[in-house]
Formats: structure tokens, sequence, C-alpha cells
């Protein structure tokens, strides 16, 4: 009784504060627990976002995706890592999506996801992401929402300055953070100097199936090439690339890399390298590197080694590549939506360097240079530059626009977010962010058409956000409103792995498109069973392969004997449902892999094997049913050198 | 005191659907409980409200997109073998000719149904199993396994109709 009334006490308390609390209109000044704040961010049951926002799941390897405004977490998409949640990676069609010229990797360190845009704007075909540690580049469908093709870049390490799109999707680039030997050789590590490359490579996508081609790769002298953007608009055609070590400190970076005063932009006119290699431009040197793409038709990932890339030496094109000096060591670098302005974020500085694209044309026009660096022209630095955003603020990092003409910056080391005029530079509104924010998003944020009504901050610490979970935190995000002359601060939401950088889209762009199933009349995978009359148990050897089926609410066969000890069995499962969300799994007891998850109309396989004699049961791992506990089967075990006849069944219908 | 009454009612529901049928199927079963509880509870097992007549069934329509089907005399033999080749692919895994399977035996289905309401079972399961009489009753006869939606055209599903027919011709 007691706790009844204390409860009825506390609702009456909630609802009194909830109801009357801030029915000042003045939201702006009334901070995040106001109440009209909760209603921007607060999505009815039942009813949908308005924006999907695509985080990189940094060290996860993978690829999440969210509902926005309202912070939901929608899905993870398997990518660079293995995923015993769905079987990506431990099942026969998708172990090759994880192949290298190193052999199999497990694990991938995504960083920069960017979405296909056409004519500079998002179209929402694919959305890509680089892996910064075997260095790689994925391309994932948007109506999918799975991992199609991942290419590796040979030659280069840290592909942190990736993967970037350009305004009609010709090229993704993937730009080398730590300078290495190119071509790889064994030589002492302190003569790095003058020996060390940071090739930047470009992969042409092919527009009607996504398909990326690693065309040629600018071996650029031995800097950190950290992040880059392309030109859109007037200066569609360039691509820009920061980099820091140009002292090409081998040690100590930390503090040996932040000697220079000045590192550099590189202005790479990557239409005219592609031109030139194209009329046969560039050298063919050495590069194995493997390239994966999913079929899904088949439903599998094949690998093809490739070996061999054309390099182009910078010095050798005339006119194509150039530095612009920026002050204290560059981290992101940004262009705004009229492609005009190029934005240097000098990440040990207070201060954003502003370049202008017509000036820097006008200097190279000029040869207004100041020396050069490795043979490649340096432009002289008050040529270039147009402005300074000088904020107070410590540490820039990445900048956004709202496509109504400001600029949103990010700085680490103050913990803000400052939002600053195009033209005048003056700023014009900050707000703290919690904590240590590193990029930020705006959708389309980055592109020729921002879709400027959200912004949210990625933070790399969370401390006392959430409740304690231990040493180990999520880290989080923060959704602001920029819809009005100032930054609302809307909600906090944790997010996974590490985020380093997002894409966002309006759900309208894709959400039309998403599959719903695969029609199992397009289905031809090696394997598939695509009716319980083509159900069957083949040996071949000590391979034995089942061709099985699922629908609600049994297997076909559910009932296999004369499977042997030392065995190798391949579960090669079909789900005959063909409608929207309806998935079955399969897990069989012991298995050294993982379970699969099986989507309407697909086939997958996973292998198991049979160490033990007995009798095994298999389930369905997805609740599918009210009879979905009855979804279950057995196989029998007999030892390696028995006589058991293999036969199968399902309601005791032995075949053979 | 009201909460054991249900949980024991549950349990007894359980055992109902757990045995159910397997008494005439296996002298081999070591568990025996006939259906009426011994407790002298009533059944538990859900039934549909009423019973309907053959006529009335073949009166009802169903619900869905389907509100009239024209059917001709004879059998348009190229729409049945397409028919049967899309339940065959679609259909199977759950329902045999001439025997109770997951679902009900599909044979003698169009002296027991309207074309109607057979095209909208097809097209239409979810809402049929809520919402008409003789679906609700077919689930629970079924021991409440959905009928699959497995997005036929209506195309298809006319001429799944028509190899239905077929079978019922010959």
């Amino acid at each position: 009784m007691k706790t009844i009334q204390k409860f009825l006490l506390g609702l009456s308390a909630g609802l009194l504060l909830v109801g009357c609390g801030n029915t000042s209109k003045d939201s702006s000044n009334s901070g995040a627990m106001s109440s009209s704040n909760a209603e921007k961010v607060y999505v009815p049951p039942g009813e949908h976002d308005e924006f999907y926002a695509f985080m990189s799941g940094g060290y996860s390897g993978n690829l999440t995706v969210y509902g926005l405004p309202s912070g939901r977490m929608l899905k993870e998409i398997p990518v660079f890592s293995q995923f015993p949640t769905n079987g990506y990676g431990y099942s026969e069609e998708s172990k090759a999506m994880l192949n290298t010229s190193f052999g199999f990797i497990p694990w991938g360190d995504a960083h920069h996801p960017d979405i296909s845009q056409t004519d500079g704007v998002l179209d929402g075909r694919w959305i890509f992401i680089n892996e910064n540690n075997t260095p790689r580049i994925a391309r994932i469908s948007l109506t999918t929402f799975e991992t199609e093709e991942i290419i590796e870049i040979p030659n280069s390490a840290g592909n942190h300055a990736s993967s970037f799109v350009t305004e009609n999707t010709e090229y993704i680039v993937a730009g080398t953070r730590f300078a290495v030997p190119n071509p790889q050789k064994d030589m002492p590590i302190d003569e790095m100097k003058g020996e060390f490359k940071g090739p930047l490579s470009f992969i042409s996508i092919d527009q009607e199936h996504g398909h990326m081609n690693l065309d040629f790769q600018l071996n650029m002298p031995g800097f950190n090439y950290d992040l880059a953007h392309p030109g859109r608009d007037k200066s569609h055609g360039w691509f820009f690339f920061t980099s820091y070590n140009t002292e090409e400190a081998h040690s100590m970076q930390e503090v040996n890399a932040s000697q220079n005063d000045k590192d550099f932009i590189a202005a790479v006119n990557w239409k005219k390298l592609a031109e030139y290699v194209k009329n046969g431009g560039g050298t063919k040197v050495a590069g194995t590197y493997a390239h994966n793409v999913y079929d899904e038709s088949t439903m599998t990932a094949t690998t093809e080694m490739k070996e061999g890339v054309i390099s182009v030496d910078p010095r050798n094109v005339e006119g194509a590549v150039y530095y612009m000096p920026v002050p204290k060591s560059p981290h992101g670098l940004d262009v705004d939506p009229s492609g005009q302005y190029i934005i240097g974020n000098g990440k040990l500085s207070t201060q954003l360097s502003v370049y202008s694209f017509d000036k820097m044309m006008k200097a190279i026009e000029n040869k207004d240079y100041d020396g050069d660096a490795y043979g490649i022209p340096i432009l002289k630095f008050d040529s270039v530059l147009e402005g300074v955003v000088d904020s107070g603020g410590l540490g820039p990092l990445h900048t956004e626009f709202d496509g109504k003409g400001f600029g949103y910056t990010t700085f680490f080391i103050s913990s803000e977010v400052v939002k600053w005029k195009i033209g005048t530079w003056e700023v014009v509104d900050r707000l703290p962010s919690f904590y240590s924010v590193g990029h930020l998003t705006i959708p389309g944020g980055n592109s020729r058409k921002p879709f400027g009504k959200y912004m949210f901050s990625m933070n790399k610490i969370t401390k006392d956000r959430y409740l304690p979970t231990g040493p180990e935190l999520e880290h989080s995000a923060q959704l602001y409103d920029i819809s009005g002359d100032k930054m609302d601060l809307l909600l906090d939401f944790p997010t996974h792995g590490e985020p380093h950088y997002a894409a966002a889209i309006p759900a309208d762009l894709i959400k039309s498109k998403s599959k719903k199933y695969y029609d199992l009349e397009e289905n031809n995978h090696k394997y598939a069973a695509k009716s319980e009359a083509a159900t069957r148990v083949e040996r071949n050897g000590n391979e034995v392969h089942v061709y099985a089926t699922t629908v609600r609410s049994h297997f076909a066969p559910d009932n296999i004997e004369g499977i042997k000890v030392g065995d190798k069995v391949y579960f090669h499962i079909t789900n005959l449902e063909q409608d929207f969300d309806v998935p079955h799994g399969f897990a069989v007891i012991g298995a050294n892999t993982s379970e699969i998850l099986i989507m309407p109309g697909q086939t997958k396989t996973i292998t198991w094997e049979p160490e033990r004699e007995g009798v095994w049961p298999f389930y369905c791992t997805d609740f599918c049913s009210a009879l979905h506990q009855e979804m279950q089967g057995y196989v029998r075990v007999s030892g390696k050198n028995s006589s058991t006849k293999l036969r199968w069944s399902l309601d005791d219908e032995w075949k053979e | 005191m009201k909460s054991i009454i249900k949980i024991s009612a549950i349990i007894l529901l359980g055992f109902a659907m757990a045995c159910g049928g397997n008494e005439e199927k296996k002298d081999k079963d070591q568990i025996k409980i006939s259906n009426t509880s011994n407790t002298g509870k009533k059944e538990t097992t859900p039934k549909a409200t009423q019973k309907t007549s053959t006529e009335d069934d073949m009166a009802n329509i169903g619900i869905g997109p389907i509100t009239s089907v024209e059917v001709g005399d004879g059998i348009d033999e190229a729409m049945a073998g397409r028919g049967k080749e899309v339940f065959n692919n679609l259909c199977t895994a759950c329902h045999k000719m001439d025997k109770k399977f997951v679902g009900p035996a599909i044979s003698g289905v169009t002296k027991r149904r309207s074309p109607e309401w057979i095209m909208n079972m097809i097209l239409n399961p979810e809402e049929m199993i809520k919402k008409d009489p003789i679906a609700k009753r077919l689930l629970v006869e079924n021991n409440m396994a959905v009928m699959a939606n497995q997005n036929v055209s209506e195309e298809d599903a006319r001429a799944i109709l028509e190899y239905f027919r077929q079978i019922d011709n010959q």
C-alpha cells in the first residue's frame, strides 16, 4: 500500500514538473532539459525519424545506423570486422570479404563514411568507408544496407585521408597517414627522411554498379596526409589534402612533428592526373592487393588478388600538384558549399585559415611560389589566404556547413562547437560539447547542398554523461538544433565504438528504396534449395553438404543421420519466406563458427566439424513465430568407421 | 491464488498442445494424457466462436484485394502450370495436397472455399487470420501456425487458384 502511495505521489510530482516547467517561449536559453527541446527530439511510437545518420564504428570496424532527431540506433552494419550476430565474416559466403594481401583479417579500424553524390548533392546510392589499419575502402549498398565490396590499398599505410567522394562520385581517395618506404623495403628507420613516401590513391567508381577500381597512386613526399576534401562546384576537379609531420620525424612525433610553424595542404588537380594516366602516363609499380566483391545474385563474395598499380610522380605532370602552407599541424580540411573557400583547421592553434580557390588559381597562374618541397611548388601563403576565423577556441579539428552561409567548427581542446559566418569570418555563436569533440556532421554538410536543420558532434570523452559502466564507456554524441540564429543543444546519445565521422541524409532519399526481402526466384546461390522438394544431404569424401530450408516454423530436413566424427558439414540454409522482416537463424551445438541469420529468400552457409558421437540438436536462433521454440532438429553423429547410412527426413519421411 | 489458477491453466494448455493428436499415431508413447483435464476444469484451448456451414463458407469471399473472380468452366492449362510452379516453390513447405502438414491439405479446397476467399487468404493472410471467421477457425485448428505472407502477385495467386481447380477437377 505504502509503495502505491509513494508511486502516485512521485507520479503527480513528476507530472507537475513536466507540465508546468518551461512555459516560457524562449527555448534557446532554457537549456537541454526544457520540455520544448524534449518535443524536438521526440519521435512518437511507430513514427519514423527524419534523417538517417551513418556513424563510423571506429575500432569496432563497422558502421552503425541511427535515426535523427531521436538518436535511436537502428542497425549495426558489419564492414571490416567479423560479426557473429549475423555470421558476417564467419559464413562461407562472406569470409572472402575480409581477405587481404596479408591474409584473412578479422578486424578493422573504420573512420570516415561518405555518401555517394550526383552534381554535388547526396544521391543515396552507396556509402563508402575507409579502414585505417590495413588500408581498405568498403562500399555499402543503401538498398540492402550490406557491405558489397572492399578494396585494399597497396603501398599505403594508415589509410586516414579517406574515403571522400568527388561530386559525381567519379573518384574516392585514400591518403597515406603514416609515410612508409614505397616500395616497401628493409631499411634503417632513422634514414626515413627523404626516403619514405606518402602515396595518395585515387579509386574510380563504376557508376552503374559502384564497383571500385584503383586507378592510380600519386607518389607524394613522405609527409603524413591526414584528411582530405574534394573541391566542388567551381573547384570541382581538385582535391585537397592536409599534411603534418613535414619534419619527417620518425620518433616522438608528438614533439618532433610539431617543430615547423607551417605544414601543407596539397592541392591536387585529379582531372589532369586522370587524363595523364588515361593517355598512358605513370609507371606500373609493384603492389599486391585484394579486391573483394559480394554478388547479390549468388549471395557470395569472391576475392580477386591483384598485382601492380600505376604510380604517378607529381613532378612529371605540369600544373597538377601544389602545396599551400597551413599553420600548426592541420587536421581537418573542408570546402564550403560554393567550392570557393578551403578551410584548414590547424589543430595546435586557435585559428582557422581560410584559402580562396580564386586566389589559388591566380597564384598558380602567376607562379607566385615560395620555394618548393621535393620539387613540388609551394604557393605563397599571403597570396592564397583569404581570411582567418579567430575564435579564441583551442584545437580546431573539423568544419561543416549549413547551406545558409555559416560554418561550424569543432574545437577539441576547448570542447566546443563554434559557428562563424562565411565571408566576414566572424564568430556568431559557440556552445560547449561534452567532452573533447572530434568530428561533427550536418546532413549533407560536406556537399553542395547541406540540409541544415540539425548538427551533431561526436565526442571522444564521455565521463559523467551517462550511468557509469565501469572504466570503459561508449562515446557520446550531442545533437544540436541549428535552424535558428543560435545553436540549441537538444540531446545526448551514446554511440558504438568510436564514431570518428558520420554521414547523414534525409530519410526520404533512401527509405522507399530499402529492400524488404530477397526474391527467391532471383536467388542464384550455388547451394540454394529453393523448395522443400530440393532439400537433400550429399556426401563427398568427408565433406557433407546439407541443402536445407526454413519456413515458419520448421527446418527441412530436421533429422539427419550418417554424419561421422571427422566430417566437415556445410549447412546451406535457404529461407523460403517471402515477407519483410522474417529472418530465421541457424545454430548447432559445438560449432566453432557463429550462428547465421538468413534473410527471407536468402541462402547462407555455416560449417560444423563434429568431434563427438551422439545426437546433437540444431535450432532457429531468431524468435520467428509462436512455434519458434519448436523450430529445431537433430543430427546423429556416428563413429568415424561406422556404417550408419546417410539419410534425412522431415515428419518421418526418410530419404537417402 | 488467482495466479496459481492461471499458471496451472497455462501449464495444462501447454500439455494439451504438445500431446494433442499423438494418441493414434504412436503406440510407443509413454505419456498419455487425455484432452479433458482430470481436475475437472474446463478445457482451455481457444475455440473459434462458431462453426459455419459449408454453404456459408462458399458465400464468404474473405477480406482483401479480391472482390470477384471470373472462373471459367474449363481449366486454363497454361495458367495452372504457372500456378503449380509458384505453389511448389512458395507454399509446399507448409501445404501438401493430400495430407495436413503445417497447414491444411489443399485437395478439395475449391469445393470448400470461394475462389475469392482462396486468393485473399494467399494475398492478405495477416488480416484474414485476424478478422475472417474461417481463417480464424483454421488458425486454431492448425496449432496457431500463422499463414505466411509469401508476397505472391495477384496474377500468380490467380494461377495458384487455377492449379487448385485443376487438381479438384481430376
